[in-house]
């Protein structure tokens, strides 16, 4: 091996050896690189207790609802599995929607209710024209009717 | 039979490859120019209006091209950097060097135009998720190596020194590519990857490759403006220096 080989080979070892510092690194501080708490996250009591933590989730489509004052706003996080209600007092971000991403940040009250202090949008990463949407949305409920009239979903509950 | 080969290292001294990057210089430049135009022509005007955030996303044709040359760049100065260290060859310390200013301005960029992104969308100008936290630790990891070049007189260490913090930062570019999947961030998911279909329309696509090409194309020009002046700068008493003064 020449001396020049042999800097590329301690190159590449130290990057390998860095990588895996950096892994190991990354894996121990898991839990503070999460930016959200899932509701089954939350469920299951890996979210931080007494403190202010966020959760993350889809707005259960019905559930969003508003107090006479016009500004405290009730909604159900969700994600598809366990569900909290989130209570807000303030201004919704423009794209704050029934069946969309949101993350709440705030605390968990005694009673389960998740009372928000800051409400952000989260929006996914699928651009397209109102058009093209439109048309998925159409092809969606076509698919869901037929497979509906094919097989009788037994457990199915909802709408 | 003896293949015929490149003779690569016939570029690898500094007076080689300051004629060759003033020939390649028009040619990046104007074609980036071209990319340019037409990708932001493209994305603000011939672009259909997004189903969800109306016009707000078009700030993706300067958001996510920059945010791309901002890792990628860095990826190229550390390999650079490592070949400058394997090589101990000038010029690749100095490609090195004179990449690191632009990978921070496209970092910057990608930062300031996500803050202008994430208000009328998330509702807020910044959050300390995974994604732009490890953004924003690229930027700091950019003027750290400038800073460290700037700070030792030697050049040759200097250039060392720089070389290992630049090759030892690299781990923070698969982190910031893969965080939107390791950890629940607010920032959404990639839109475009290897794996799957991209999740936008065509149109909007195709103006994000042309930025993104113009980008790079403009990143090369640069570059090789810059490297010429560091040549310039750092060969100042060679002979050859001096009869293109002349000349």
């Amino acid at each position: 091996m020449t001396p020049r080989h042999k800097r590329f080979a301690m190159i590449g070892l130290g990057l390998v050896a860095l990588g895996i510092a950096a892994a190991l690194v990354l894996n121990a501080f898991n839990s503070n690189l999460v930016f959200f708490f899932t509701p089954t996250q939350i469920a299951n009591g890996e979210a931080p207790k007494g403190r202010s933590f966020r959760i993350g989730g889809l707005v259960e489509a019905g559930t969003l609802t508003r107090e006479g004052d016009g500004l405290t706003v009730h909604f159900i996080v969700t994600d598809t599995v366990k569900r909290i209600p989130v209570t807000y007092k303030g201004i919704l971000p423009d794209l704050f929607k029934e069946g969309k991403g949101a993350v709440a940040q705030g605390q968990l009250s005694t009673d389960g209710t998740f009372i928000a202090s800051e409400v952000l949008a989260k929006h996914d990463e699928n651009y397209m024209p109102p058009e093209a949407a439109e048309a998925i949305e159409k092809a969606k409920k076509a698919g869901a009717q037929s497979s509906n009239t094919l097989t009788p979903a037994p457990g199915r509950t909802g709408p | 039979m003896k293949m015929e080969r490149i003779n690569w290292f016939q570029w690898s001294s500094p007076q080689a490859l300051y004629p060759l990057a003033g020939k390649l210089i028009p040619w990046f430049a104007w074609w980036s120019a071209v990319c340019i135009t037409a990708g932001l022509y493209m994305g603000l005007l011939v672009a259909p209006t997004d189903f969800q955030q109306g016009d707000s996303y078009r700030i993706i044709f300067v958001h996510v091209p920059a945010a791309w040359m901002s890792m990628f760049l860095y990826v190229v100065m550390a390999g650079w950097a490592a070949v400058g260290l394997g090589l101990k060859a000038r010029p690749s310390f100095m490609m090195a060097q004179a990449i690191a200013p632009t990978g921070a301005l496209f970092t910057f960029l990608a930062l300031f135009t996500g803050a202008f992104w994430g208000k009328p969308t998330w509702g807020a100008w910044w959050v300390w998720d995974a994604r732009l936290t490890s953004e924003l630790i690229l930027l700091f990891q950019y003027a750290g190596v400038m800073l460290l070049h700037a700070s030792i007189d030697d050049l040759r260490r200097a250039d060392r020194a720089s070389a290992v913090l630049a090759l030892v930062g690299v781990v923070n570019v698969p982190i910031i590519y893969f965080s939107v999947r390791w950890w629940n961030t607010l920032h959404q998911g990639a839109s475009i990857s290897m794996t799957a279909a991209p999740k936008m329309a065509a149109t909007m696509l195709a103006a994000m490759g042309i930025m993104a090409l113009g980008f790079w194309l403009y990143s090369a020009a640069v570059t090789l403006m810059r490297v010429r002046s560091i040549i310039l700068e750092r060969e100042r008493h060679a002979s050859w220096v001096q009869m293109e003064r002349v000349s």
